[in-house]
């Protein structure tokens, strides 16, 4: 691959001492001073500032709300008509075979949609859009970042900078003025404790990340703390807990399809795969995304398989995401498994190391959501 | 103190050496939550896998620095594997053990050349 691209707030990271990686074909923070474990607690704690610039940006319009959301809908299996002005929602594009090919979330702006979609999917998802949506035009925003502020004190930091932020509820979207910025925000983020995700124009972007670390309680988080922080909110990484093979049903994402779109509902369908999907969510499926909690010390990371037994046993799993919780203070982590070991408290080992070890079923989140509903 | 290339100390102790990493590979690694250690009286071979460390992000190994026989595990880590970050090169050894060929220690290097050496 060619050169890494780099961020509008890549000067900052070096500047605040952040162990730069290539991400998705960004250099990206990894870390800054305080560490993956540090940065973690710190976002439960108080408010986690994260550069999340890599992700894609894009505003669909077109001649009516009608015609944009009608038109998205023809590639995710979400209610994206009934959806409010100034607010947010969490879909994915299916393939014909009803895997997902990525997730987003979008927003409502009026008679436009914002779809934020991965780093990693965001060339095949434009080109998708591009060849897939009639007559909406696609406006991809390369000179937007986006940063978002999670964490318990983001809304009387964002608050104090704009008073509008302090009536934003969970999921609502809001154009702001922070510091003399002109930002679009949603009270929404990914590591599930109360944030915002703000887009702001790229030239503004170091400006506003730097009057947000003024803030008191406001720390800089990287790449490492953002994944430990999903891991315990028990959300997806693409990727890794759900990819183009993994259907939503069986990815645990049913109650991110609306009635509309299931059968029955008044928008039935109409999305790729949407036979499959229907199907897997009226029968149900062969195996399911489950939190795994490792009953001994050791971490069970991407990859470890999961058994029925102590010794031979089958084969019934194998673990998508897993790590350390630092919130948790243990290892935890999810997978896909036989829906007939789905059950939370089933007794499962997992081979690390040549080891079986012991892991059982657990409900996600490992951390209780702390969203402003 | 003889240091190795693999960011290892190695410290002689009543005829045996103490086995641990340096403060620099301590701070490569970040917060360690898991150590593995060998069962004392394994007999190993230099570059042989001994120790497993996880830190939040990645797994990683410990080689045995040289041919030998584990006597001690430093067991206090297992239940405190933050030790390694706080006093890596103290209280956080991982093993003892008796060297079978102490030719295999002239190539390590002091303090000075370790310094160098992760310059």
């Amino acid at each position: 691959m060619g050169e890494l691209a780099r961020t509008p707030l890549h000067a900052l990271h070096v500047e605040l001492g952040a162990k730069m990686v290539p991400f998705a074909g960004y250099e990206m923070p990894v870390q800054y001073g305080v560490g993956v474990m540090g940065e973690h607690l710190h976002t439960r704690a108080r408010a986690g500032l994260f550069d999340v610039s890599h992700m894609g940006q894009v505003i669909l319009s077109g001649a009516s709300w009608e015609a944009v959301a009608l038109a998205f809908e023809a590639l995710v299996p979400v209610d994206v008509l009934g959806l409010g002005d100034g607010r947010q929602r969490y879909g994915f594009f299916t393939n014909e075979a009803g895997g997902i090919e990525d997730d987003l979330m979008f927003a409502r702006r009026g008679q436009d949609l914002l779809v934020v979609v991965n780093a990693a999917c965001k060339a095949a998802d434009i080109d998708h859009m591009r060849a897939n949506l009639k007559g909406v035009s696609i406006d991809v925003l390369e000179d937007r970042a986006l940063l978002a502020l999670q964490g318990p004190a983001a809304g009387d930091v964002l608050a104090g900078l704009d008073a509008r932020a302090g009536a934003m509820r969970f999921m609502d979207v809001a154009d702001l003025t922070l510091g003399g910025i002109a930002v679009w925000a949603s009270r929404s983020g990914y590591t599930g404790e109360d944030g915002f995700e703000i887009s702001v124009p790229a030239d503004q972007a170091d400006a506003l990340a730097r009057l947000l670390l003024e803030q008191e309680d406001v720390m800089p988080i990287g790449l490492g703390a953002r994944d430990s922080l999903r891991l315990e909110a028990g959300l997806c990484l693409y990727g890794n807990d759900i990819d183009s093979g993994t259907d939503p049903v069986s990815a645990g994402l049913r109650w991110a399809i609306q009635k509309a779109r299931r059968a029955g509902g008044a928008r039935e369908g109409g999305f790729p795969g949407a036979e499959t999907v229907l199907e897997r969510l009226a029968n149900g499926t062969d195996t399911l995304r489950v939190g795994l909690l490792p009953q001994g010390r050791a971490p069970m990371r991407e990859g470890v398989q999961i058994f029925d037994a102590e010794t031979d046993g089958a084969v019934v799993g194998r673990v998508t995401s897993g790590g350390f919780g630092p919130t948790v203070g243990g290892p935890v982590a999810m997978g896909h498994v036989q829906s007939t070991h789905a059950v939370t408290g089933t007794a499962l080992w997992g081979e690390v190391r040549g080891k079986r070890l012991p892991v059982r079923i657990a409900d996600l989140p490992f951390v209780a959501a702390n969203f402003k509903r | 103190m003889k240091f190795t290339e693999e960011h290892e100390w190695l410290r002689e102790e009543d005829g045996e050496m103490v086995v641990g990493i340096t403060i620099h590979a301590a701070e490569q690694l970040g917060d360690v939550v898991f150590v593995e250690l060998p069962d004392e009286g394994t007999t190993v071979s230099k570059d042989d896998e001994v120790v497993v460390i996880e830190s939040v992000k990645a797994a990683s190994d410990i080689l045995a620095p040289v041919d030998g026989e584990i006597t001690e595990v430093n067991e206090a880590l297992t239940d405190n594997p933050g030790m390694v970050n706080e006093d890596p090169q103290g209280e956080a050894w991982f093993f003892r053990m008796k060297i079978t060929d102490a030719s295999q220690m002239d190539g390590f290097m002091d303090e000075a050349a370790y310094r160098k050496f992760i310059e």
